[in-house]
């Protein structure tokens, strides 16, 4: 599903380059749910963005999906991230004027259904997640745990075969959290859907079924002490 | 949902803040309607077809005085059923702030062509026949106190007398007023007559301001119009005959550039609502750009997301232009009624729509244009990382 080849990435700040990642090398076969740990500033959050067609590689391919996202325009990745990632963020990142269900659809409008199908996949994904009784609020007057999943609803709802999790958890309660990985943990198992997720919290990764780990922009296989 | 409602979201995003700069749109554009009818008015030459008087003036400029000799060539004309004659004084009564028109006309002609003039058959008697005689519009009368019979002293601006000073006196022999809704054009005039004031003069002997013509069948007012002209076409007074409306727009255009003075002051105003809906968008646009950033995350293209933000602001003008349009044509009937005959009924035209979409597009375009190309330049990375 992701495949990642010499993978560098550097930001120009003023006159000097600050070098992020450096010949990252990373394979992610078809339905495996990894946790992308590190210090912060280690470089995990760039990495997810060039994953999900967020950003581009300096040097390296990025291949995901069975497309090379290092030789795509804007606007071919723009369609690519539409049809094949579902994101999840640590602040949800809804639309706060949109009820829950319109939410959820919001990701359909850019697909050929109808309004009626929209509406029917929308109230599915929010059933899926379980807050189908929750369809007409709006952010304001959900928690931040129904935030999260409205906001996976979304990620689902126009089925993409990738998920990208940037710290789902990092704003939530330990329980809460909990209801979230395991949530995460059915969407792969039973759905089949690959999830890449990074999170600062090792209880968090147990869910997972592997771990990588990003420090200073080099990937190794064992946490660092 | 469909691309519409996220517009609208968007747009009522923070309800206070787009209502208000709704409101003012709103009222900018209504004042653009009352505004933009009169200049129409103004700008419009009414028709003389239908309308049975006829102003006859120097082709010159109103000021420029006719030869009396021309009245028997009008008046010889078929058609016409009498000819009067007027000399604007510019008399001031004991104050210039208390003008009010003067005018010296020939009286039994200047009764004839305006039968809409009322006063008591003893008034008009004196008024035909004493020759220091004045007829007073009932307002001046109530104004200043005026007694029938008293004696009226103005100070001529214009027209010095032979008595070497510019007072001059007349005898007030009753008052008139006018028959409906044309109180308004001689409620507030003084006339007295042209022999007291040809004689009295020291210069210009034999010549008048303007001819009143009244024609018999209305339908002819525009060939006769054209007849009077045709007469005294390249002679040493040539003359420009109007129907009575047309010469009243005219004589107000005098005091200024109605069409200019309009401009100018909706200028003004669509500059500040300019100023105004970009600064409101602009703060909309910083406010939303995490969510710009994450329509975009979702897969909606660079144009899409710039057609959002540019279908927001050309939305805003539309409500309120479109809204203060419909004011603008509520409120011109009561404002009609308070003109009374002098101007024709002013109306919000289809040109004034027109005009109104345009600039409606217009502002609502090069306001939503700078924020829609930073929403369109916007990285996502960058702006989901708050940087
Ligand atoms: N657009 C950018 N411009 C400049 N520097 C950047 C940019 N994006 C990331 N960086 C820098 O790259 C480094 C890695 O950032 P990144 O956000 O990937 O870290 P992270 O591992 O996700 O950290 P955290 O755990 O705090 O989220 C940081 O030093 C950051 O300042
Ligand atoms: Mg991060």
């Amino acid at each position: 599903m992701v495949s990642l080849r010499k993978v560098s990435k550097s930001y120009v700040r003023g006159r000097q380059s600050v070098a992020v990642l450096h010949d990252v090398d990373l394979d992610i076969p078809d339905g495996d749910f990894v946790a992308l740990m590190g210090p912060s500033g280690s470089g995990k959050t760039t990495l997810l963005n060039l994953i999900g067609g967020l950003d581009s590689p300096t040097a390296g391919s990025v291949e995901v999906a069975g497309a090379h996202l290092e030789r795509l325009n804007s606007g071919q990745l723009a369609q690519w991230r539409a049809a094949n990632v579902g994101f999840i963020f640590q602040f949800y990142n809804l639309l706060p004027m949109l009820s829950a269900r319109s939410n959820v659809e919001l990701p359909l409008l850019l697909t050929a259904l109808s309004a009626r199908e929209r509406e029917q996949r929308a109230m599915i994904a929010l059933s899926l997640v379980g807050l189908a009784d929750r369809a007409n609020h709006r952010p304001a007057e959900l928690s931040g745990g129904q935030e999260q999943r409205v906001a996976i609803a979304r990620a689902v709802v126009s089925d993409p075969r990738l998920l990208v999790c940037d710290e789902p958890t990092g704003d939530l309660d330990r329980q809460t959290a909990d209801d979230i990985l395991g949530l995460l943990q059915r969407l792969n198992r039973e759905h089949g859907k690959t999830i890449i997720m990074v999170t600062h919290d090792p209880k968090a990764a147990q869910f997972a079924s592997r771990q990588v780990h990003l420090d200073k922009g080099v990937l190794t296989d064992a946490p660092v002490v | 949902m469909t691309l519409g409602t996220l517009l609208l979201a968007g747009l009522f995003r923070r309800r206070g803040r787009t209502l208000l700069t709704l409101a003012s749109i709103v009222a900018a554009f209504a004042l653009f309607g009352l505004l933009d009818a009169v200049r129409i008015v103004f700008n419009a030459g009414a028709d003389n077809a239908g309308l049975n008087r006829l102003i006859v003036t120097s082709r010159l400029s109103l000021i420029q005085p006719l030869p009396l000799s021309q009245l028997p060539r009008i008046q010889a004309i078929e058609g016409v059923d009498a000819v009067a004659h007027a000399n604007w004084f510019g008399g001031v009564y004991q104050d210039r702030r208390n003008f009010f028109p003067n005018l010296a006309v020939s009286p039994a002609e200047w009764l004839a062509v305006h039968p809409e003039i009322r006063l008591t058959p003893a008034t008009r008697e004196k008024f035909l026949n004493e020759r220091t005689a004045a007829l007073a519009g009932v307002d001046l009368v109530d104004r200043f106190n005026w007694q029938t019979g008293q004696k009226i002293p103005l100070e001529g601006t214009i027209f010095p007398n032979k008595a070497g000073t510019n007072t001059w006196t007349f005898d007030l022999v009753g008052a008139m007023r006018g028959d409906g809704d044309t109180r308004s054009n001689f409620d507030g005039q003084l006339l007295f007559r042209y022999d007291y004031f040809d004689e009295g003069r020291l210069r210009d002997h034999g010549t008048v301001g303007w001819y009143v013509v009244r024609v018999h069948d209305p339908a002819r007012s525009n060939a006769i119009a054209q007849q009077i002209d045709a007469l005294f076409k390249n002679s040493d007074a040539e003359t420009k005959t109007q129907s009575e409306k047309e010469f009243n727009l005219a004589f107000v255009k005098q005091f200024g550039d109605v069409g200019m003075i309009v401009s100018a002051i909706m200028a003004a105003v669509f500059f500040t609502v300019l100023l105004l809906t970009a600064n409101t968008l602009s703060q909309a646009m910083r406010e939303r750009i995490p969510e710009l950033a994450v329509l975009k995350t979702l897969g909606f293209s660079n144009g899409t997301v710039c057609g959002l933000v540019l279908g927001e602001s050309v939305l805003l003008l539309l409500l309120g232009g479109l809204g203060g349009l419909v004011a603008a044509t509520l409120l011109l009937p009561a404002l009609n009624g308070k003109l009374g005959a002098q101007l024709p009924p002013l109306s919000v035209t289809p040109g004034s729509w027109a005009l109104g979409l345009a600039i409606m597009l217009g502002i609502g375009l090069l306001v939503g244009l700078p924020p829609a190309l930073r929403a369109m330049r916007l990285r996502i990375v960058d702006a989901l990382a708050d940087r």
